[in-house]
């Protein structure tokens, strides 16, 4: 890369010579933003270490979350009380984490995968119109929703009650956007030639959809799937609303009612960082799956790594 | 992904075609079967629990309970939780206007060091990172994999009293006794910033990395030295990005309330989305909390339609 036609990608210093003979300007245009890059470091530094030291906290050997004493694994197995290991209102949440992720992504990814391959094809004023409620939940603050779900699950639907059942359906409403999205944006990428080709070859619309359309939009359906499970995990205002018990509360909001006005003490930290671990598995196995069902297409690492997290 | 060169072409014949023109009409039922379950699904639980919300504004309370008794009928719809909100807001000596104005106080500053926070890194990585690009990206994509809950746990740790930043604070000569999760201001709004900044940064990355690298060229061979070229030329063409990314952390912090509840407690710092939560949780209060959710949809409904319009048309460009 020595060119200085290259401009996305810029050159080091050394690769392009100042160009001499011009007034302007006297500096080297292709020097390296060094306080820029001080500055981006800056900030990284801010937003990671942070959680570096909560994440280190969570091996602490005391009861303090801001004074260290020693490694331990105090919080994870051997306190016989209050770690993970032997906490069962903890396993709980941990538990009910995992569950509401599962149920959601298994069921608003085939939601949103049909829709969006209806909606592509079905082009009048009513789907027009659902296309459009699809793209306001994506965008709509969560905490109004949630206050419909609220209302709706202790009012019209008042069987449903609060709860896991509750917990779910929301977060299907929620996160059916993101198939949607996703697969909606692949679908114009192709291009509608595949289809018609199959079509003119003979397939029936099933077929067309089964043997053309999902083999070539399954990266984006895993795409979206791993991003639907992560921001489940991560969820909190639907959950928190939604859920009256200890058997229905995900990690997400104990944490939030255990820290809040005290401290809640190194086992948060602990069940903080089995979160933070079971997202970057997730977020690892999104990378290399996204990569390896991708691969021989145009694309890089970079595309992947924002593809995964929904930009 | 190499398809048959027979496969395109069928494609290619028919694209003066009007779209589905000959085709059997029993093709149109099997797409719109396919978009049914997603339709009826959010028919459901997205279109009708707003409407129940309406339901309830307008509905009356129940004195026994003290819960809210939602009323179907439009035409049945009481305005007395709707007066008595207006009042709470507009009302002699009302407690939700400081607390509106709070808000856009707080979410107008974050918004604003988000930016200027975030641009710089966005710009650095998009432009500048070179080889380094997938590295910084990473870092900067790290906290979307990070609960929200555990960044602000991660913050609380740091800012007890006998805290880490006391601790460094206290080194340097400073004040080292700060109670910072007592109620103030700067905790809230820096715990607003830290908490949404990496969405912007990454509307803010995907927008700056789109921009063609030749205009850029072209500033500089028609003389614009590197400053020139990026007022002249690279903050132009990052407008709507901004715009769009500032959105995406605005909406979201109108509706926050547990940032605030983690950091502060206090009512000296709440905001909106305190008080909604709060009604919602106090019997006799719902109808309220109802009505002002509502009135915080009108509000962010325009911005909204916006917002999506703009990525749509983004979307549409980039394909």
């Amino acid at each position: 890369m020595t060119s200085t036609a290259t401009t996305t990608a810029a050159p080091a210093t050394s690769a392009a010579p100042a160009k001499a003979g011009l007034p302007w300007p006297r500096r080297n245009p292709w020097r390296h933003p060094w306080f820029l890059e001080g500055f981006t470091w800056l900030y990284l530094i801010w937003s990671l270490v942070p959680i570096a030291l909560a994440v280190l906290f969570s091996f602490n050997n005391g009861k303090s979350q801001s004074v260290w004493q020693g490694f331990s694994w105090r919080w994870y197995f051997t306190d016989p009380v209050n770690s993970v290991a032997h906490n069962s209102v903890l396993q709980l949440a941990i538990l009910q984490t995992v569950k509401l992720s599962a149920y959601t992504t298994l069921i608003a990814v085939p939601l949103g995968v049909t829709f969006a391959l209806g909606i592509h094809r079905w082009r009048t004023r009513t789907s027009a119109s659902f296309n459009f409620v699809m793209l306001l939940s994506f965008v709509i603050p969560e905490l109004i929703f949630g206050v419909a779900m609220f209302f709706v699950f202790t009012s019209l639907f008042r069987p449903v009650g609060l709860g896991t059942l509750a917990e779910t359906l929301a977060l299907v409403t929620w996160n059916v956007s993101w198939p949607a999205i996703i697969v909606q944006a692949r679908l114009a990428t192709i291009g509608d030639s595949y289809s018609e080709a199959a079509a003119d070859l003979g397939c029936t619309p099933f077929q067309t959809m089964r043997r053309v359309m999902l083999p070539l939009l399954f990266p984006a359906i895993f795409a979206s799937a791993i991003l639907i499970f992560s921001s489940v995990i991560d969820d909190f205002v639907i959950v928190d609303l939604l859920s009256n018990s200890a058997a229905n509360t995900p990690m997400s909001v104990y944490i939030y009612s255990q820290q809040h006005g005290g401290n809640g003490g190194p086992a948060l930290n602990a069940l903080g960082t089995i979160m933070l671990l079971m997202s970057f598995i997730i977020a690892i196995l999104g990378y290399v799956g996204y990569r390896a069902m991708t691969r021989g297409e145009r694309g890089s690492t970079t595309d992947t790594l924002t593809t995964i997290a929904g930009a | 992904m190499a398809m048959p060169t027979v496969l395109r072409f069928g494609g290619n014949r028919r694209n003066g075609d009007r779209k589905n023109a000959d085709r059997p009409p029993q093709n149109k039922i099997f797409f719109i079967l396919l978009a049914a379950p997603g339709i009826i699904w959010l028919a459901l639980l997205f279109i009708v629990p707003f409407y129940d919300v309406f339901a309830i504004a307008g509905g009356r309370l129940n004195f026994l309970t003290e819960s809210p008794v939602p009323v179907y009928n439009p035409l049945h719809w009481s305005h007395a939780t709707l007066v008595t909100t207006w009042h709470d807001i507009f009302g002699v000596g009302s407690f939700a206007l400081p607390i509106i104005w709070r808000t856009v106080w707080y979410t107008a500053v974050a918004a604003a060091l988000c930016v200027l926070i975030g641009y710089p890194a966005a710009y650095f990585v998009a432009r500048f990172a070179g080889r380094r690009k997938a590295l910084f990206l990473v870092l900067l994509i790290a906290p979307f994999w990070i609960s929200y809950m555990m960044r602000m746990l991660a913050w609380i740790d740091l800012l007890q009293t006998n805290g880490y930043i006391n601790k460094v604070l206290g080194s340097i000569g400073l004040p080292g006794d700060i109670n910072w999760l007592g109620g103030k201001w700067y905790t809230v709004v820096l715990g607003l910033v830290y908490g949404y900044i990496p969405y912007l940064i990454l509307v803010l990355y995907a927008g700056l990395d789109r921009i063609d690298g030749s205009l850029l060229e072209a500033g500089r061979d028609l003389g614009l030295g590197r400053t020139r070229t990026f007022i002249k030329v690279t903050l132009p063409l990052s407008r709507q990005p901004i715009l769009t990314g500032m959105l995406i952390t605005v909406l979201p912090m109108l509706g926050d309330y547990f940032t605030n509840t983690l950091l502060s407690g206090t009512r000296g710092t709440a905001m909106i989305g305190n008080v909604i939560q709060g009604q919602l949780a106090t019997n006799g209060f719902q109808g309220e909390g109802a009505v002002l959710s509502l009135l915080l949809l009108v509000v962010l409904v325009a911005p909204m339609i916006y917002y999506v319009r703009a990525t749509a048309k983004s979307a549409r460009e980039a394909s």
